[in-house]
């Protein structure tokens, strides 16, 4: 075991929900496979495709739309064309990869203009804000764009996008 | 809905900006040397606009933005402060303004960079013994599109060098910084993907030429740094104050990478 997956297995937090006991993993405690994969999920919750459609196009969750087309989602207007298609991207990545991408885009493809998703260190950034006001950030209340779930449910949609 | 990016893509290639008929304003030049040719050709935002926005500026009865230099025709004339003195007691028709945009922001005689917002309020506290105006208050809108529409079709023509070096160089850092939770600089968007939609807009290449600027989505003058404002706020950053230090570096540098396009006075943006 690396040092970092030995701290991550001892630093994951253990949930006890309705019985069952689910470790959601911190973003400082993520284990990377291959440097730009993530096997374990985040969250210990299968995704839910449908919550991780209504993610990815949600324009105050992932708005992926504001830089990805995505033909599978012909009803929203005004898909960016920033980075490349989304569709397909089930078929040429893994799920690992796709939970890498997501959470940590810039790991993947470096320099990337796409955000991290899952990384809630205000001091990884310069001058982080308090959301869209253009106000400093609250160090009480800063946090990932995407919880540990909508990650898990965006990847769990991206694999339903086959087609390409 | 048609999803192909080639529709999006470019500026208009072939729309030419007229007013009234008559006053050809180039929408195109040669990018500056200075950027090393990380862009092909600079463009006005104009060419980014829809049709609908771009014909609005065209004509100065259909643009919204002449009725705040309107009303600034009335503030140049009005006497006010201790000294009870008008900006045209000083200096006379606002056309003595002419060019004075075009250069903006500059250093002045102590050294320090102003914009054409600090020359004004100097003149109103130094000068009349008037209260400053805010930065983005209403006479200083009016003041300001009066002044600009003075150097309409003059070409941008900042200096940049001697003691305005080290500003620009300020604001070319702060240009390539990525800020923000989004992390992401002027650059990636502006620099990286002017042509491309991101979400339903259609990003420029972020020229400054058209300031003041009448946003038909705030139903009145933005003036530059609000405009920057709204970038940084986008990229979930905390922004710099309007009228701030940094601002104005960054208002030289973004100026100097319009170097040649001609200033529009008032244009339109959606
Ligand atoms: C600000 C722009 C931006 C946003 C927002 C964004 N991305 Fe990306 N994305 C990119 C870019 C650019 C790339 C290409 C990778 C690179 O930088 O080389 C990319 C790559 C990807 C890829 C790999 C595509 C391939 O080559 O198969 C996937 C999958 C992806 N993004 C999913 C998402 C999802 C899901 C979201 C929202 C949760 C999202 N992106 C939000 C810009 C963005
Ligand atoms: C997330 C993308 C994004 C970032 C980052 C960004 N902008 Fe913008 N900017 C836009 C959009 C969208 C518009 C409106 C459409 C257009 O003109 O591009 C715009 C408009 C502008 C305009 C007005 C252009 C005109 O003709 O009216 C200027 C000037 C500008 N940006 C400068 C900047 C500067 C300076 C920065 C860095 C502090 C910056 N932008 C960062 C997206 C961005
Ligand atoms: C008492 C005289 C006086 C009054 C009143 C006055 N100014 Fe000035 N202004 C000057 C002088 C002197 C200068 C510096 C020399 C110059 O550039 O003309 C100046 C400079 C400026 C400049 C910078 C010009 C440049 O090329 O650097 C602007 C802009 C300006 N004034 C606008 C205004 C406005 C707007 C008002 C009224 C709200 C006003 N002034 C009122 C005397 C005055």
């Amino acid at each position: 075991m690396t040092r970092r997956s030995l701290s991550a297995a001892c630093a994951a937090t253990a949930v006890i929900w309705g019985g069952a006991t689910f470790a959601e993993i911190s973003p400082a405690d993520i284990v990377w496979e291959d440097e730009i994969a993530i096997p374990a999920s985040l969250s210990g919750t299968p995704g839910d495709p449908v919550a991780g459609a209504v993610t990815v196009s949600s324009r105050s969750a992932g708005n992926c739309l504001s830089c990805h087309q995505n033909t599978a989602m012909p009803e929203h207007d005004f898909q960016g064309n920033i980075g490349p298609s989304l569709d397909g991207s089930g078929a040429r990545w893994s799920e690992a990869e796709l939970r890498g991408i997501v959470a940590n885009a810039k790991r993947v493809f470096p320099e990337s203009m796409m955000p991290v998703f899952y990384n809630d260190n205000p001091e990884d950034y310069i001058r982080p804000g308090e959301a869209y006001t253009a106000r400093a950030y609250n160090p009480e209340t800063f946090s990932t764009l995407l919880t540990a779930q909508q990650v898990e449910d965006v990847v769990a949609y991206l694999m339903t996008l086959t087609d390409w | 809905a048609m999803l192909s990016s080639t529709a999006f893509a470019d500026p208009h290639p072939d729309a030419e900006l007229i007013i009234e008929g008559e006053l050809h304003i180039a929408t195109r030049a040669e990018p500056p040397e200075h950027l090393g040719g990380v862009l092909p050709e600079i463009y006005s935002g104009w060419l980014f606009r829809t049709d609908e926005t771009r014909e609005l500026q065209m004509d100065d009865f259909d643009n919204p933005g002449m009725l705040f230099a309107e009303r600034g025709e009335d503030r140049w004339e009005l006497a006010e402060g201790t000294a009870n003195q008008s900006c045209a007691d000083c200096h006379g028709d606002v056309e003595s303004m002419a060019g004075v945009r075009a250069v903006m922001p500059k250093v002045n005689e102590n050294g320090e960079l102003w914009s054409m917002q600090n020359y004004i309020n100097n003149c109103r506290t130094e000068r009349m013994g008037a209260d400053a105006w805010g930065w983005n208050s209403e006479p200083m809108k009016d003041v300001t599109s009066l002044i600009s529409l003075q150097s309409r079709g003059m070409p941008v023509a900042v200096k940049i060098d001697g003691e305005a070096a080290e500003f620009w160089e300020k604001g070319r850092e702060m240009y390539y910084t990525r800020f923000g939770q989004l992390e992401l600089s002027c650059a990636n968007c502006h620099e990286d993907n002017w042509g491309r939609m991101i979400r339903a807009d259609h990003l420029s290449q972020g020229m400054s030429n058209g300031f003041p600027t009448y946003r038909l989505k705030n139903a009145s003058i933005v003036p530059l740094h609000q405009r920057f404002r709204g970038c940084i706020r986008d990229t979930r950053g905390e922004s710099f104050a309007e009228g701030s230090q940094e601002f104005r570096e960054l208002e030289l540098y973004v100026s100097s990478r319009g170097l040649g396009l001609p200033v529009e006075g008032i244009s339109v943006r959606q």
